[in-house]
């Protein structure tokens, strides 16, 4: 009987999103409250594995034209290089810093070199686990 | 006001608890995969929906906390779980898990019948 997969594909296209957001949301609380950029991280290949799940590779990747080994490369070294600013400014190695600056919808926010840190973090746990999760489902003749 | 406020959130925590437990019951009672995913998916989404909101409400009234990750839980139990509940079944179906004795009608018995017949037809070959 021939696959018919409407239902998960339509649902899987709105949960996709909130999965995003919700990964979103748990990278930028990680200063303050539970989260931060490994669960954030999770979260979100969580959401590509659950695309993979649902459609077939080949689709997913038309839709995501990037490498995931590339973005944990990226990952590292986001991480990498906010510690190499610190030398450059004379400090030691990962020194990081914070700023509070005026945005215009958000008012008074502190923005901190931490939160590049932390993307670095991210997008490597997303692309380590994307990479692992297409490693183990691909045959082997 | 804070006592319509306490009645309201105990009703939803409670209607959330009796809910579980109902499904509780009626996994270990119903006779088949199918009766019991119909007990799961329905009144464990609701009950914990019901739980989550009274706990939400609680958060907002009584600590002044409005927290929208409890607000998306709801949303995407309220998706996301049935779904599992179908997905679930109609793998059991395929894989020829019987109903219990007590069914009367197997539409989709007769659809796969015929769709198997139709797809040998036209691709003799094929399978």
């Amino acid at each position: 009987m021939k696959k018919n997969d409407v239902i998960l594909q339509t649902v899987t296209k709105i949960v996709f999103f909130i999965i995003l957001t919700f990964g979103v949301e748990l990278f930028l609380a990680g200063h303050n409250s539970p989260g931060g950029g490994f669960i954030g991280g999770l979260v979100l290949s969580s959401a590509f594995v659950l695309l993979y799940l649902v459609y077939d590779i080949e689709t997913v990747h038309r839709g995501t034209p990037f490498d995931f080994k590339r973005v944990a490369a990226l990952g590292v070294l986001l991480a990498v290089g906010t510690g190499m600013l610190s030398i450059v400014f004379g400090e030691p190695f990962l020194t990081q810093t914070t700023w509070l600056v005026d945005l215009p919808v958000f008012g008074e926010t502190e923005l901190g070199t931490m939160t590049i840190f932390e993307a670095g973090v991210a997008l490597t746990v997303l692309g380590v686990v994307v990479t692992i999760i297409l490693g183990i489902s691909e045959d082997v003749e | 006001m804070d006592l319509i406020a306490d009645i309201i959130i105990v009703f939803l925590v409670t209607v959330g608890i009796i809910f579980t437990i109902v499904t509780v019951i009626g996994i270990l009672r119903l006779p088949d995969v199918y009766t019991r995913a119909h007990a799961a998916s329905k009144s464990a989404t609701l009950g914990v929906m019901s739980l989550l909101l009274g706990v939400f409400l609680h958060f907002w009234w009584n600590e002044g906390h409005f927290s929208v990750a409890l607000l998306l839980g709801i949303v995407f139990l309220f998706i996301t779980s049935p779904i599992g509940g179908h997905l679930m079944t109609r793998a059991a179906y395929m894989a020829g898990v019987e109903p219990t004795k007590l069914t009367v009608g197997d539409d989709l018995k007769e659809a796969a019948k015929k769709h198997r017949k139709e797809s040998n037809k036209n691709t003799p070959d094929d399978k």
